[in-house]
């Protein structure tokens, strides 16, 4: 069975890139081992770091919260495998250039014990909606696309607006990466489980499933699955293999054909949207109790002996997920976690697996294509946009620092997807100098906001040194008016009492 | 193990500038052996010349802005903007006059705007319409085709040096009996002169549309050009739109007055109308850059060519209608932007 593709929306440019994504799916997704030792991030999403809720020295088993979230936005982490807590301390963890993040350090046991856990909901229909979205929030389940923005609160936040559909988002369009479409392939009942347990608890009645034409496996697979649960509320839609389709502005463009609003979300036009791991992970949790404590993830690229896909348990370091696989070849020189395209180069493979880590790509160093030239305007870049953005002029202004126009040409639209850097003749780094821009504006916006702080503290405190000040006018001409009130006598009685007290001297 | 820190994306682009502007004199190429076919060696002289003084006046402006010129000459800007002032020079044209056409275009038009990239006007027009302007009498010695004149006389390769360099002809030969007007010369004053378009066409110089020879340059500027939309090199917004804005209002005037207009026929085939389409207009540094902007450009041009022709002073009009059009770049990209995703009734949808 395969879905139609048409009544599909557009998509202004975009580009094909070349796979690269059968060398990583010839073989199952293989488990890779409990290691000795797991590095567990408190801050694994979009929000607030989450607070650690166990000390160094305590034992922890597995599917244990060992960091919960105060109610800000945030999600909470659970203990991957039981074992010891060794450290809670800085450790190099996948943000850019791998800079260090708190950490929990776990010694494992390998004995791997489980909390004794809640009763799952096996049967989620039974189970109203509400509880549903309390239950997500506790399993620490955070969108597996790569925004790791925390599942529950993205729920909470839908169920407040006028919803449509969702969209699962099955496209994986960035090269290299294939963790999704292992995922389909090999749970793809679970996936569309989740699927089911998402459309009930936001009470919908349509769940478009949309995977890219690329990915025929996967695609049969779930047409397998859909005709068994005979579903019509899920509905898989192909669409054209096109980078980046899987964004989720522009899936949403795709699938509905409708534009989410600049600075705005999907929500805002009626529409959803999940990963497949997510919903696939939000399944494991609710029927089976099993929280977010491991992940599918690609291992690929010419820096590594063997490209394939493995399931390891969250925190297990980058490092020992290549040496299950065979380690590395001669050619490894760049570490990337996530794609080629949006993916973060770090310098050292002891950063931790996390919820967000979809890819790990070890790649040779590129040929050196030359030094950056002048911009010839030929406006490839333009052509390419999916957000059609003149690049060329933003550029212009990024580099004249010209924030008016950044701001008039759209800079903040920009989804930094990588394209017009491919397509420029002249070799200019434009999502990185983007990058940059967009940095300078969140300086400027938190300098003003330190600069208003600062003023209004300064305008308080003028008007309390106002307020003293009249307080104390206010009493002296009180204590003037009541001598004069007194009359003569009294007068005359201070004066006396006063002499007499000096005499006493 | 550690590893080295890039920043995304980590896939490097496959084009350069160099290739495209190697790909832009490969689609020359053609046209190149067309004109030596029909107005004899002088072409490659030409171009021999420009070539020098663009790759010569680009290495010392380099030197002089303390850059390395490798820099600039290794991207072929240069020797395209030589190709192309020297497909718009006379066959015979004094050496001098192209040197002044090639340091002007390359060292004012385009070094002292900032290099390549910030130029405002096309450095190729640029120079040629200083030239045209500063020495009039030789700008005008074409000679006749290889085609249908009887009067065609073919200068060896020697001669054709020895006029570039000295200026004098081989003995018995003066400069009225070997050059011809163009035909838009010969168009355009014989229209003026009260005949009519049929009876122009009856000289022989005439072709099946443009002048004899002359046409079929135009064909093979037309089999470069869709190569380099093929390659997608240029887009097709440009070259649609200067053809469109040059041949509606000539197609409009020749309806209404036959007689007193030349067919839109003769205008796409006569002087550098599809040189002008495909490879001049196309210079991306200096037309406007969103697609719609482009098209609007390249309709200002021909609408541009068309005016000038019919109304100017100068028999062909492209390489003013370039330069107007490159004054109002800023302009049009400023009124073109196209629609950013996601902003509500701002532009076009995509």
């Amino acid at each position: 069975m395969s879905a139609p593709t048409f009544d599909l929306g557009k998509l202004h440019g975009g580009l094909r890139l070349q796979a690269h994504k059968s060398t990583s799916t010839s073989e199952p997704i293989v488990q890779v081992p409990i290691p000795d030792q797991l590095v567990l991030p408190i801050t694994q999403h979009a929000g607030d770091p989450a607070q650690p809720i166990v000390g160094i020295g305590e034992r922890v088993l597995k599917g244990q919260l060992i960091a919960e979230t105060d109610g800000s936005l945030g999600a909470p982490v659970h203990a991957s495998s039981s074992g010891k807590v060794v450290a809670i301390e800085p450790w190099p963890v996948t943000r850019r250039y791998g800079e260090a993040g708190p950490c929990i350090v776990i010694e494992c046991d390998g004995e791997d014990q489980a909390i004794e856990a809640d009763e799952p909901f096996r049967d989620f229909t039974e189970v109203a909606p509400d509880a549903l979205l309390t239950r997500i929030l506790q399993g620490g389940i955070v969108g597996l696309g790569g925004a790791v923005f925390p599942t529950a609160q993205k729920l909470m936040q839908a169920i407040t607006c006028e919803l449509e559909f969702l969209i699962l988002n099955g496209v994986e369009c960035e090269p290299y990466i294939s963790c999704d479409d292992m995922l389909m392939r090999e749970y793809a009942r679970e996936t569309l489980g989740g699927a089911q347990i998402l459309l009930h608890a936001l009470q919908l009645d349509t769940c478009y499933i949309a995977v890219e034409s690329d990915k025929p496996e996967a695609i049969d697979r779930l047409g397998e699955v859909l005709a068994e649960l005979d579903d019509d509320r899920l509905i898989l839609k192909q669409v054209p293999t096109i980078y980046p389709s899987g964004g989720e502005d522009q899936l949403v463009q795709l699938v509905a054909n409708r534009e989410v609003p600049s600075g705005g979300l999907p929500t805002d036009v009626g529409c959803l949207v999940q990963n497949v791991g997510t919903a696939a992970a939000i399944y494991d949790w609710v029927v089976h109790n099993e929280p977010l404590i491991s992940r599918i993830t690609t291992v690929t690229g010419d820096g590594v002996t063997r490209p394939v896909n493995v399931e390891a348990r969250i925190g297990t370091t980058v490092g020992d997920v290549i040496e299950h696989v065979g380690g590395y070849t001669d050619n490894a020189e760049l570490l990337i976690i996530g794609g080629p395209m949006t993916g973060k180069s770090v310098t050292s493979d002891r950063v931790p697996l996390v919820k967000a880590s979809n890819c790990i790509l070890v790649l040779s160093e590129p040929p050196s294509i030359g030094d950056e030239m002048p911009c010839i305007r030929c406006g490839d870049c333009a052509a390419v946009c999916p957000v059609q953005l003149l690049p060329q002029q933003l550029f212009w202004y990024a580099c004249a620092d010209n924030e008016s126009k950044l701001r008039d040409y759209g800079l903040i639209d920009c989804i930094e997807c990588g394209c017009c850097d491919l397509v420029c003749p002249s070799h200019i780094p434009l999502t990185a100098n983007f990058r940059m821009a967009k940095a300078r504006f969140q300086e400027l916006a938190d300098e003003k906001a330190r600069a208003e702080r600062a003023r209004q503290r300064f305008e308080a405190r003028n008007e309390r040194l106002e307020k003293e000040k009249q307080a104390r006018e206010d009493e002296l001409a009180r204590q003037k008016e009541d001598a004069k009130s007194a009359g003569a006598d009294a007068i005359a009685e201070i004066m006396k009492r006063r002499q007499d007290k000096d005499g006493d001297e | 193990m550690e590893f080295v820190r890039r920043e995304a994306p980590y896939l490097t682009p496959k084009v350069n500038v160099a290739s495209m502007m190697l790909q832009v004199l490969a689609a020359l190429v053609p046209a190149a052996i067309a004109h030596v076919w029909y107005f004899g060696p002088g072409f490659i002289v030409n171009l021999i010349v420009a070539t020098a003084f663009c790759v010569g006046g680009e290495a010392l402006m380099m030197r002089a802005r303390g850059r390395d010129p490798m820099v600039a000459l290794s991207d072929f800007s240069a020797i395209v903007t030589a190709a192309l002032l020297a497909f718009a020079l006379p066959s015979l044209t004094p050496w001098w006059v192209t040197a002044t056409g090639s340091l002007f275009a390359i060292v004012v038009v385009k070094h002292l705007y900032g290099g390549i990239g910030y130029n405002v006007f096309n450095p190729a027009m640029a120079g040629y319409v200083v030239i045209l302007i500063a020495y009039p009498m030789e700008m005008n010695l074409w000679v006749a085709p290889r085609m249908g004149d009887i009067d065609y006389i073919s200068l060896s390769v020697f001669q054709t040096l020895k006029y570039t360099l000295t200026g004098s002809l081989p003995e018995a030969l003066t400069f009225d009996a070997i050059s011809r007007a163009t035909p838009l010369d010969a168009m355009q004053s014989g229209l003026r002169n009260l005949r009519t378009y049929a009876e122009i066409r009856t000289n022989p110089m005439m072709g099946d549309f443009g002048g004899r020879g002359w046409e079929w340059l135009g064909n093979f500027f037309a089999i470069g050009g869709a190569w380099l939309l093929v390659r997608k090199i240029i887009r097709w917004q440009i070259p649609t739109g200067v053809l469109l804005g040059l041949l509606i209002p000539a197609g409009l005037m020749y309806m209404i007055s036959p007689g007193g207009n030349a067919s839109p026929g003769f205008h796409l085939f006569s002087g550098a109308t599809i040189l002008c389409a495909f490879f001049i207009a196309t210079d991306p540094v200096s037309a406007a850059t969103s697609p719609k902007g482009r098209f609007f450009y390249g309709v200002g041009i021909g609408l541009l060519i068309y005016a000038i022709r019919k109304w100017g002073s100068y028999a062909d009009g492209v390489a003013f209608a370039v330069l107007i059009m490159n004054m109002a770049t800023p302009a049009i990209d400023h009124i073109t932007r196209p629609h950013i995703v996601g902003h509500a009734g701002r532009g076009d949808k995509p």
